[in-house]
């Protein structure tokens, strides 16, 4: 993978280049390339001048970066309690049934990455599903299904 | 210039069509023939809510809203009204006749979220409007540094960010620390499931946020403060942002703020998502760059904070709070509340309950009452089971405590924690094994892994709530489980690790006879745990529709039309869509 400079020098510049923007900078390159591949993190490391262990150890500790690529729509599921009271669990399952994949895992024809995201803090109107950044509440199995359908023909993206 | 009355006048294309500028003109020239354009501005708005029903205007201060004007009408209201006093009742908008609603708690007490819904938060005037910054000013004018601590001493007001650690003893801390800079910090890393009341100060009154850390920072001595937000709340931060700007273009942060020699400037730094950075050391790690783990205290960051320089961190609920004590007085909060709990505290109500949302309520009030005369009751009226306060490091608190007053010190006794004031209301559908499970994934997934018997410690007790809940749990669990929390509680550095076992210690100390029959007799009470239930068929109410067997995913249910339907337990993976579809209830959970 070729490292996009342009990109990095506008990241860079907003922070200042200053290494102690390193989470702010991560996240916003995880943000524009939608993960950060080694690549990208040994030139973050050397550009900073840090030690390559922390970058990654950065990069690798919080949730909203990834080391790993992701599908083309990201389908986030709140994993927290209001949610699974209001019958979080259903929805959940009907999201691992229709998208073929379980949490965690992105779908081999690269389409479906699913995972689960901490409180929204859209409790009043959970369970709370969000995919590609929107954010979808009141989610029932037959809504969830429904929404799926959306992105294309045929919901089993997994298919 | 200050006027006696305002006039917003609607300026909305529905109402423009009507005749809202020819109405507005009307006004305004009767306003120069009286002579009260000194006195009365008239200002166009976009909305005022009635369109249908426009032209519309509001007179301030009263609030007397005019519907359905005309030339004449905007003529009359300025004589009649704005002249002699006289609101001209015939043109004043009426409530269109409505089914009742639920009356709304009139227990709840609104401080913190005072001006949330009611006032503009990217405008700062209008926070200035309703006396914002006034306690800025009183400190930096009237008052010095301890005299500030000492009236938040009178207040009692204690940290909102679950410790309820006292504030101002918190600040003494910071302003007695020799340090060669200090810093305040705005902990907005609000992860605890289920609470999302500083999201909601955030993004309704940033303003009341950036003061309360003014105000700390002249205490303590600051002159760089930092908001750290988690990047899940993407609106609080453009709000925060706006709010931010705003009050650098009045002079309300930045150098020598109201022409003091007191200087004070924010900056916003967003989080990653991880929920261990609302531990304050974790957090401060996070700001500096790097993983955000937590690490020994003391010293506290008071002494040794960001950068190694002291700190004063505090929630954004506390933060909220200092202004109105300032300009209020400390004896009016601690009017509010318990003899150790003062003030109100916002509690987000989630669950099993009527009227789900954010509360503010005065603390020491019962669960029962913020459960049903404040929440409206459990949900399709049923039974109580049990509430979880305190988000995941917070215990579930049985019916039996209904009467018990929410404070710090009475929480506490019954093994859960006031935390940032999640509250989740669970009714008799509700598995407290599966829920202590469901917690405790939560905490082994956002343990840092830096503690040894966190780490590990809630591994291997999701491992045995897992198998517990599978119908595989073995006797002697419970007792390990409780081994397992008392070495976890003891030997974590931070609040996730300490607070950890909470749920389990607390669902086994009331709920145990649930864990019991899991465990001996593989069936789950509340019919939740799918490894110990089984979906069948009533053969007497079963029509034969076949709607079930077409949904069901893995073809477990056999029959023919018109003939009672079977479900094969074996093939069966409790997925529940056959509940769901069945025209008549036929499916039940045994």
């Amino acid at each position: 993978m070729t490292i996009n400079t342009t990109l990095m020098d506008t990241v860079f510049e907003r922070y200042g280049g200053d290494a102690e923007a390193l989470v702010e900078i991560l996240r916003d390159l995880n943000q524009a390339e939608g993960y950060l591949s080694q690549e990208l993190l040994l030139a973050v490391a050397d550009r900073l001048r840090l030690p390559r262990g922390q970058v990654f150890g950065v990069a690798s500790f919080y949730s909203m970066m990834n080391v790993k690529p992701r599908g083309q729509h990201v389908v986030l599921m709140c994993q927290d309690a209001p949610c699974h009271v209001a019958g979080g669990r259903e929805v959940w399952d009907a999201l691992e049934e229709t998208l073929g994949i379980a949490f965690g895992e992105t779908s081999p024809d690269g389409k479906w990455t699913l995972e689960v995201v901490s409180c929204l803090g859209l409790c009043a109107v959970g369970p709370v599903v969000q995919i590609d950044g929107e954010v979808y509440g009141n989610m029932t199995p037959d809504k969830v299904r429904a929404l799926l359908a959306r992105y294309d023909g045929d919901a089993g993206g997994a298919a | 210039m200050v006027y006696r009355a305002h006039i917003l006048i609607c300026g909305e294309p529905r109402c423009v069509e009507k005749g809202a500028r020819e109405v507005e003109a009307a006004l305004r020239s009767k306003l120069q023939e009286l002579q009260l354009t000194e006195e009365v501005q008239v200002m166009e708005v976009s909305s005022l809510g009635h369109g249908e029903q426009g032209p519309e205007m509001v007179v301030y201060p009263e609030g007397t809203h005019y519907v359905n004007l005309t030339v004449a009408d905007a003529e009359r209201i300025a004589e009649e009204h704005l002249l002699k006093g006289r609101p001209v009742k015939n043109l004043i908008y009426q409530e269109p006749p409505s089914e009742p609603l639920p009356a709304p708690s009139t227990k709840e007490v609104r401080v913190v979220l005072e001006n949330i819904g009611v006032i503009d938060p990217e405008n700062i005037e209008d926070y200035i409007a309703f006396d914002g910054y006034t306690a800025l000013a009183k400190a930096l004018t009237e008052m010095t540094p301890d005299e500030v601590i000492a009236e938040l001493k009178v207040s009692g007001l204690r940290g909102r960010g679950g410790a309820g650690f006292p504030t101002w003893l918190k600040w003494t801390f910071a302003q007695k620390a020799v340090s060669e800079q200090k810093f305040v910090i705005c902990n907005a890393d609000e992860g605890d499931p289920g609470a999302f009341m500083n999201r909601r100060v955030l993004e309704g009154d940033p303003h009341a946020v950036i003061e309360g850390m003014a105000i700390a920072a002249y205490a303590i001595g600051a002159q760089q403060g930092y908001v750290y937000v988690r990047a899940e709340y993407p609106i609080a931060i453009s709000t925060l942002r706006v709010a931010i700007t705003q009050a650098r273009e009045y002079g309300l942060l930045g150098e020598n703020i109201l022409g003091s020699d007191f200087s004070f400037d924010l900056e916003i730094r967003m989080g990653a998502g991880a929920f261990v950075c609302g531990e304050e050391t974790a957090l401060m790690q996070s700001i500096e760059g790097k993983r955000g783990m937590p690490r020994t205290r003391p010293p506290f960051p008071a002494v040794k904070g960001l950068w190694g320089q002291s700190t004063n961190i505090n929630n954004v609920e506390t933060y909220a709070n200092v202004p109105k004590i300032l300009r209020k007085g400390g004896d009016w909060f601690a009017s509010m509340g318990t003899e150790k709990s003062k003030g109100t505290k916002t509690f987000a109500i989630a669950g099993k309950v009527e009227r789900t949302g954010l509360v503010e309520v005065p603390l020491g009030m019962t669960i029962r009452e913020i459960v049903y005369d404040v929440g409206g009751g459990v949900l399709n009226g049923k039974k109580f089971k049990a509430v979880q306060t305190g988000g995941p490091m917070g215990g579930c608190i049985p019916e039996k405590y209904m009467d018990l007053p929410v404070d710090y010190e009475h929480l506490a006794e019954v093994g859960s924690i006031m935390g940032s004031g999640g509250f989740v209301v669970m009714d008799e559908d509700t598995c407290m094994v599966d829920i202590a499970r469901f917690f405790m994934e939560f905490t082994q997934d956002e343990s840092c892994g830096k503690c040894v018997p966190c780490r590990i410690g809630t591994r291997r007790m999701l491992e045995i709530l897992e198998h517990i809940c599978n119908g595989e749990g073995q006797p002697g669990d419970i007792e390990r489980l409780e081994e397992l929390s008392k070495y976890t509680k003891a030997g974590s550095l931070c609040g996730l690790g300490q607070g950890a076992p909470n749920p389990v210690l607390s669902t086994i100390q009331y709920f145990r006879e649930e864990y019991e029959a899991h465990i001996y007799d593989k069936t789950c009470p509340a019919k939740v745990c799918k490894g110990l239930i089984e979906y069948r068929i009533d053969p007497e109410a079963c029509i034969g529709c076949t709607r079930c067997a077409r949904n069901c995913p893995v073809n477990a249910i056999a029959g023919s039309p018109k003939q009672v339907h079977v479900i094969d337990p074996e093939t069966c993976i409790r997925c529940g869509i056959c509940k769901q579809v069945c025209p008549v209830n036929a499916v039940y959970i045994e």
